[in-house]
């Protein structure tokens, strides 16, 4: 039964989203937003779950004592402050307590892990994160200077959530994609090998596709440059194309065809059932 | 070892090291790279340069700060072309990080139409870009798939408030506006896979015209979809930017980070000729000894 | 009827405010020219519900005016114009009533700017108390419901009570417009369905007030279809591929024998579970960036279940760290269930499958980390990934792992081949869970699949010859079944 209702569920969907593309008519127009505002509310669930297994999975690496096991608690710090900073704003110019409550909400934080992972000392633990409990308290209730706004407008307003994610979150980003840089130079330099003749090909398509881009050949651009427009706008408008299209054509197939496995409860891998 | 052993054998750290001197140092180096103009980025541009002012175009904002070096200039181009020309922009992110990247998007551009400037030949006064007037940002929703077919129902089903607490129907310029129908023309900047989405249930089931943005090493993958028609413009990259901002005669962003990545390629093709110069010395000593 | 529907637009007009309604109309009525000046109108005007859709939208045909493009060649455009009773006109002025009662009668409410709408409709409420307010704003919700119900009859009442307004507007040589409402109650473009619509077209030349009206066409009423024929020639190909599939499946089923071509990428997993064992060194598996409801990720589920089970039977270390929060929870069943299917219930632990991050460049790092510190013997990608596949591969590369792939991700197969042992291209990545299992009834689907493929191409050839007849000879039929295989939306 357990496994019988999932598969009843699914196909009865799967098959009404089916017959819905080709049912125009108002009322099966009416279910379907109904569905699509509840897969969203789903979604939206989910993601408590996903904070919590974070949460265990950092927790377990600090009570075993994993290598760099310490990261785990700016993990989770990280985690509450940019959550913290989501949240709150300042009320007028001055900051106030903020900054202090914040750093005694961390401090709660830690001190509660380490009472739960530790088995000695616990009462010092407990009884400092009690102390620190006591001063957010007494922050939150005496300090007006910044308040907590439960609005995603009102959160990345706020000054520091924005200058955490102008400076800190975008250029770690950034910093990250342009390793790809790196990495596609020096699997380039040992990939592209004339090794046989498919492999010539290949190389020579690369070269002329990136040096299409930049018609800079001194005195040769106006010989060179139409040259490798031309043959690098063919390359990729009619062997890429070709590719792309079985590619695609291949692949579509094949998610309908699961598709259809997966609604006819012939498919139940995601069900942890092959 | 010899030369063209160690040429084969070379550590890929030797291929970073010498990527980075050559890249800043192009960068200390101020020399401009000059353009050439692809058909699918015009077809963007003169679509948009061809509506008359107060259309409403749709600029979905799918990208991270990961993929910023290449899709900001694209957003920051096709913005300020709308806003010179008087078309009214609805914004939305449906990507996890992409509502931070269009709110400093429309922060910058806004402020940068504050002053007198010439653009594309055409000396524009100072103007003011209103919230609700010019733009409606509808903010980020999870689920880019569902959020895309709902926003073909009704852009008010997912987002009934916009990104700064605002009712849409509160909005001048959302009054008359309900899903796709209204607009003239989806213009999606992605670094994420919300683009098949834009085409398969965005395009695909609503039937609006619709353009792309992406990054460089996703360009090919779309081409098919341009040549069938389902989308009518690309631009791939920093260099499709910087062929909008050659076509608006308006450098930025894209036109100054275009010697870096020239050099960069350069790099990289001089290592795949070193790479095959070692590949074929081996080979041809291989053999000889064979013969021996 | 008509009484109460007057009665009923006297008492709504109480409520609302006059003022000129946005967007004026132009002057309906043929003004006094010269008429050698006015151009010949359009005719035969006909005007039908729009065809496969939701309804609330009606088409118009028409032929051009005699003086459009010949003639005296006159006709810049045509205004097309509905007859639209009072009632209707009037419900967005009680909207605005309404809107302001409600502002009024919440916290958010302050005084309006002079001169604005909300200040006009303000000065005639301004007196009232709360209570009366809250009774005068379920008043006029009531009243709107009931003018909104009371649509069609005043419809009906043609052409008592109403006047024309223009709803569309189309450039000389035109022959068709569409004029499309909505099927929200409370927009102001709501279109009624089903209810009775007169239409006139207007043959407008340069100077806007020259114009001819044509013949007035009604009534004509909207309404919503059961099936869209547009899509029909999917629908046919939906229901081929669903019987060959069936048809395949319960063929296997019946014990025939299927060949499937071998596929290197997925033959090279047991080996890499065995390698990993011997060295006594985890393995890592990667989901990707998709969520749950792509058919990469779902066809991902089934190969991770596969490989857990054999990774429990060998009782070696799995880790799966995930993306997505559906993904990680979905995954968290797929590995338990495996671990009891091998018989090592015991062995399953939560953290197994654990949540890291849904920002993709943080997952990166993440994902890396994990590799460089754990050294992984094997590391297998499957499902949906974007650009960090060279990351993740390049840095399992340098931390020696055999490295299996799979992606429908055309951009990042190129990737994935120069920095992996094995990469399943394309749909192999859905082949490989019916491989893997070597079930006859995922077998079966697979057959279909070959079919259909076989099938597209013939259509491909088909159509290409088909479209190219149609072209050069003008075959009426060539044309149509070309036609038929259009998608229109």
């Amino acid at each position: 039964m357990k496994r019988q209702i999932p598969v009843i569920l699914v196909g009865m969907f799967g098959l009404f989203m089916i017959f819905q593309y080709f049912v125009p008519h108002e009322s099966s127009e009416w279910v379907y937003e109904f569905l699509l505002d509840w897969t969203i509310i789903i979604g939206i669930f989910a993601m408590a779950l996903g904070l919590w297994s974070l949460y265990r999975v950092s927790v377990e690496k600090i009570k075993t004592r994993k290598p760099a096991w310490g990261y785990n608690y700016l993990t989770l710090c990280g985690l509450f402050t940019m959550m913290f900073f989501g949240f709150t704003t300042q009320n007028g110019e001055a900051w106030g307590w903020f900054f202090p409550f914040l750093v005694s909400a961390n401090l709660v934080l830690v001190l509660m892990i380490q009472a739960s992972v530790n088995k000695g000392g616990r009462g010092l633990f407990l009884g400092l994160a009690g102390v620190f409990l006591v001063a957010c308290v007494v922050i939150i209730v005496f300090d007006n200077t910044w308040g907590f706004h439960f609005e995603t407008a009102q959160g990345l307003q706020s000054t520091m959530f924005r200058a955490f994610f102008d400076h800190i979150l975008i250029p770690i980003f950034a910093t990250m994609f342009s390793l790809l840089a790196f990495f596609i130079a020096s699997a380039a330099y040992r990939a592209f090998r004339a090794r046989n003749v498919m492999a010539t090909l290949l190389l020579l398509a690369a070269l002329i596709v990136m040096l299409r881009f930049h018609p800079f050949y001194g005195p040769l651009t106006p010989y060179i440059a139409p040259f490798m427009s031309k043959t690098s706008n063919w390359l990729m408008n009619v062997p890429n194309l070709a590719a792309q299209r079985a590619i695609i054509i291949g692949v579509g197939l094949g998610i309908v065809a699961t598709a259809l496995k997966v609604i006819l409860g012939i498919e139940r891998g995601y069900m942890g059932k092959g | 070892m010899d030369i063209f052993e160690k040429l084969m054998r070379l550590d890929r750290r030797w291929v970073f090291l010498f990527l980075i001197v050559v890249c800043v140092l192009t960068y200390a180096f101020d020399f401009e790279i000059p353009v050439l103009v692809e058909p699918e980025v015009e077809a963007i541009f003169d679509f948009v340069d061809t509506l008359p002012a107060g259309s409403v175009v749709m600029i979905p904002i799918d990208y991270d700060p990961g993929s910023l070096a290449e899709l900001h200039p694209m957003t920051y181009a096709i913005v300020e072309q709308c806003w010179r020309k008087e078309i009214k922009l609805i914004f939305s992110a449906l990507s996890q990080n992409s509502p931070g990247m269009a709110d400093q998007a429309i922060r910058d551009i806004s402020d940068s139409l504050k002053v007198e400037k010439e653009y594309n030949g055409v000396v524009y006064p100072p103007r003011e870009i209103v919230n609700g007037v010019d733009y409606c940002f509808l903010g980020y929703k999870p689920y880019p798939a569902i959020i895309i077919l709902s926003m073909g129902q009704n852009f008010r089903l997912p987002f009934p408030l916009d990104y700064y607490g605002t009712p849409l129907d509160s909005l001048p310029m959302m009054r008359n506006i309900q899903n796709y129908d209204d607009v003239a023309c989806v213009i999606d900047i992605s670094g994420t896979n919300s683009t098949d989405y834009w085409i398969s249930y965005g395009q695909g089931r609503y039937g609006f015209p619709l353009a792309i943005g992406v990054t460089g090493v996703s360009t090919a993958q779309y081409y098919p979809f341009y040549g069938s028609g389902q989308i009518f413009g690309i631009m791939g990259g920093m260099l499709g930017a910087a062929q909008y901002e050659q076509l608006a005669d308006n450098p930025g962003l894209a036109k100054d980070g275009m010697r870096v990545q020239w050099s960069a390629h350069m790099v990289i093709i001089l290592f795949i000729i070193l790479g095959n110069v070692g590949y074929f010395v081996s080979r041809y000593r291989a053999r000889r000894e064979e013969r021996r | 009827m008509k009484l109460k529907l007057l009665v009923l637009c006297l008492l709504l007009s109480c409520f609302s405010v006059a003022s000129a309604q946005e967007g004026t109309s132009p002057p309906e009525d043929t003004l006094l020219f010269d008429s050698t000046l006015l151009p010949a109108p359009v005719t035969n005007l006909v005007a039908f519900d729009t065809e496969n859709d939701h309804g609330h939208a009606i088409t118009l045909e028409w032929e051009i005016s005699v003086d459009d493009g010949a003639g005296k060649q006159s006709v810049a455009m045509y205004e097309v114009f509905r007859w639209v009773p009072d009632l209707m006109t009037a419900i967005p002025s009680f909207r605005d009533t309404l809107d302001y009662l409600k502002l009024r009668t919440s916290s958010s409410w302050s005084e309006p700017e002079p001169g604005s709408r909300t200040d006009s409709i303000h000065s005639v409420f301004a007196k009232l108390d709360m209570a009366q307010l809250e009774q005068k704003k379920e008043t006029l919700e009531r009243t709107i419901g009931q003018a909104i119900r009371d649509l069609p009859a005043a419809h009906a009442a043609y052409p008592e009570n109403g006047s024309w307004q223009q709803v569309a507007v189309a450039p000389s040589g035109s022959v068709t417009a569409e004029d499309v409402g909505t099927k929200e109650k409370d927009s102001p473009d709501y279109l009624p369905d089903y209810s009775d619509f007169y239409y006139r077209v207007n043959a407008v030349t340069a100077d806007p007030d020259i114009r001819t009206p044509s013949e007035i066409f009604g009534p004509v009423q909207s309404y919503g279809q059961w099936f869209n024929l547009g899509r029909l020639a999917v629908f046919v190909f939906v229901m081929i591929f669903g019987f060959l599939t069936i048809f395949f499946v319960s063929h296997a089923r019946r014990g025939a024998d299927l060949y499937v071509r071998p596929l290197a990428g997925i033959e090279a997993v047991d080996d890499a579970i065995g390698r990993a064992t011997e060295m006594g060194r985890p393995i890592l598996y990667v989901m990707g960036l998709g969520t749950a409801d792509q058919i990469a990720t779902i066809a991902s589920f089934t190969i991770l279940g596969r490989v857990a089970k054999r990774v429990a039977e060998y009782q070696t270390k799995l880790m799966v760290p995930a993306y997505e929060s559906v993904v990680m929870a979905v995954a968290q069943e797929v590995v338990k269930t495996a671990y009891y299917d091998a018989g090592r219930p015991d062995d399953y632990k939560e953290d197994i499958v654990f949540f890291v991050t849904s920002l993709q460049f943080a997952y990166v790092a993440a994902v890396n980390g994990l590799m460089l510190r754990e050294l992984p013997a094997t590391n297998v990608y499957m499902g949906k990934f974007f650009a960090e596949s060279l990351l993740l591969a390049e840095t399992g590369a340098v931390a020696g792992s055999i490295q299996i792939a799979g992606t429908d991700e055309i951009a990042q197969i190129p990737f994935f081949i120069v920095a992996c042992d094995y990469t399943l291209i394309g749909e192999e990545l859905y082949a490989a869970s019916a491989y893997l299992g070597r079930e006859p009834i995922l077998l079966g689907s697979l057959k279909a699949q070959d079919w259909a493929k076989a099938a597209v191409i013939i259509l491909v050839l088909a159509g290409l010859i088909l479209a190219n007849l149609g072209v050069g000879n003008d075959w009426a039929w060539a044309n149509n079944i070309v036609d038929f295989f259009r998608v229109v939306d």
